[in-house]
């Protein structure tokens, strides 16, 4: 057995699917990340008022959570086709887009980003929503007293009280967001990978690539090179979360 | 103060507004595609959309078995299925009543880098786990998707939580009754722990049934596949038959569809479980 560690290393950083890997994975998971902590803390946020009808909402948005991703990818697909006759795309035309400029959603380069983006936050959010309002329920509420009585308004409210209270629920969920983001595949494989599962650069993430090399093209050494390269930028990324977690503590 | 309750009237108004155009967008989907199970294809691009089809198709739901061999890959799914979410119940349980209730040289040690296990992705070592299993010839059998998800870090961090909330003088009293230590997990903590249990059930029952890239990367004879991969295997073989695509889909929703309705509520306090540093 010879020692090539390095030689897949030189090999990954000149081959071009694995950088557009790489640059896919961040960029998906720099966006998708706030993205879905801003829509499952104001979900929660509005979820955890006094009000009728609040567990159907609840059930509502976490459906998509436990829902098959094959089943639900192939309805995305369908309403986001990139024809004329998309029903997505029918709305679109009747509100007024000129036809040529019409999205083509999972099929166009600069679309099919935005696509997975949308459906992951569609399909996630609920799991973190339950999670901010098991925070949200240990919040004290002599503080939102004292803090009306005080004269503050609901936004300070929110501002100094909500947010600090939740931030070790927000620590959590980022890092849960973030490991979940940088090991996604399925979504990608099920919006842009055509009837061959083949996903073009301009989605391929770190672990399509992971998959392609080691089961389609059977190069395991290479692909497990890959997966250490995925797993480095997990450790590297929790660890500063981390550190940042205990420098904002100590303030 | 009529001022007032007519702006929080008002305000009431706006967020319930908000939160049904929320809903409409969470469930539009799942709408469309039950709508479109029962059309013929020609049908399902009408605009505007005709929510409900007149006439109803649904021979659709009787195609799809005769297309696809759905059958066999329910069952396999099923089988699957059931024997991981036991095998998880079992394992989860017994091992995270020695973690939180059993005391052994350097334990608290032990679970923390066990626990650390959950923040190293599956994806970053399936491709070893992979060669390790085709030396043993497991690749291609169900054998591998079970043994690989019958032990569960998670499992043992959700059911040892649990347990930290019996108090152990119950697990004392037990002890000096002469019940020996599977006597008191078998007697006295599984029957306690139905709610932790219920949770972990539906977890691992829905992470089981939508499990995709496991059985993809194992399961190659399309008479082992599961329905998830037959439900793909479809979709990319007839592409353009979209009333049978979503009839399919339905089909596989449904199992999810009453387990989660059902155990809901352990679900959301599972997820608020595991949400609670501890």
């Amino acid at each position: 057995m010879e020692f090539i560690a390095v030689d897949n290393f030189i090999k990954m950083i000149g081959n071009r699917r694995f950088m557009a890997a790489l640059r896919n994975t961040i960029v998906y998971t720099a966006i998708t990340v706030p993205l879905t902590l801003i829509v499952a803390l104001g979900l929660a946020i509005i979820l955890n008022q006094k009000m009728r009808g609040k567990n159907f909402f609840r059930t509502v948005s976490f459906f998509p959570y436990v829902a098959s991703l094959v089943a639900v990818a192939a309805v995305w697909n369908m309403l986001f086709s990139p024809s004329k006759s998309g029903p997505v795309n029918m709305i679109l035309y009747t509100l007024g887009c000129p036809p040529e400029d019409l999205p083509l959603w999972a099929a166009g380069r600069e679309w099919v980003m935005f696509t997975i983006i949308l459906f992951s936050v569609w399909k996630n959010m609920g799991y973190y929503m339950v999670i901010y309002l098991a925070g949200l329920q240990g919040v004290n509420s002599q503080l939102y007293e004292a803090c009306a009585l005080d004269g503050a308004n609901s936004w300070q409210r929110f501002l100094y009280i909500t947010i600090p209270q939740l931030q070790p629920t927000t620590f959590f969920v980022t890092i849960m967001l973030t490991i979940n983001c940088f090991k996604v595949f399925d979504i990608v494989y099920m919006l842009a990978g055509g009837s061959n599962g083949v996903v073009n650069t301009s989605a391929i993430v770190l672990v399509s690539h992971i998959y392609e090399e080691a089961f389609t093209n059977w190069k395991l050494g290479y692909a497990s090179a890959v997966a250490m390269v995925l797993f480095l930028l997990v450790l590297l990324v929790t660890i500063i979360q981390f550190r940042g977690e205990k420098k904002y503590a100590n303030d | 103060m009529k001022v007032q309750s007519k702006a929080e009237k008002l305000r009431r108004a706006a967020l319930y507004a908000g939160l049904m155009i929320m809903a409409f967008f969470m469930l539009i989907p799942f709408a469309w595609m039950v709508s479109a199970s029962l059309k013929l294809n020609q049908d399902i691009f009408v605009f505007p959309i005709q929510w409900i089809p007149r006439p109803a198709h649904w021979e659709n739901y009787i195609r799809i078995w005769q297309k696809i061999p759905l059958l066999t890959f329910i069952l396999n799914t099923g089988k699957i299925t059931l024997i991981v979410t036991g095998f998880q119940l079992i394992t989860s349980s017994f091992a995270a009543y020695a973690f939180a209730k059993m005391n052994f040289k350097s334990r608290d040690k032990l679970f923390l880098a066990y626990i650390a296990t959950i923040a190293v992705p599956w994806q970053v070592y399936m491709v070893p786990q992979y060669i390790f299993m085709r030396n043993m010839h497991l690749n291609d059998t169900h054998l591998a998707i079970i043994i690989l998800q019958a032990f569960s870090a998670f499992g043992v961090f959700l059911m040892r939580q649990f347990y930290m909330g019996i108090p152990d003088s119950l697990c004392e009293a037990a002890r000096v009754d002469g019940m020996t230590e599977y006597g008191i997990w078998a007697k006295l903590m599984l029957p306690l722990s139905k709610p932790a249990l219920s949770t972990l059930t539906i977890f691992t029952f829905v992470a089981t049934w939508n499990d995709f890239l496991g059985p993809m990367i194992y399961l190659r004879t399309e008479s082992k596949k599961t329905l998830q991969l037959g439900l793909r295997m479809f979709i990319s073989q007839y592409g353009a038959e979209y009333g049978l695509i979503m009839a399919a889909s339905v089909i596989a929703l449904i199992p999810v569809l009453i387990v989660f309705l059902s155990l809901q509520k352990y679900f959301v306090e599972g997820v608020a479980m595991s949400g609670v540093k501890g």
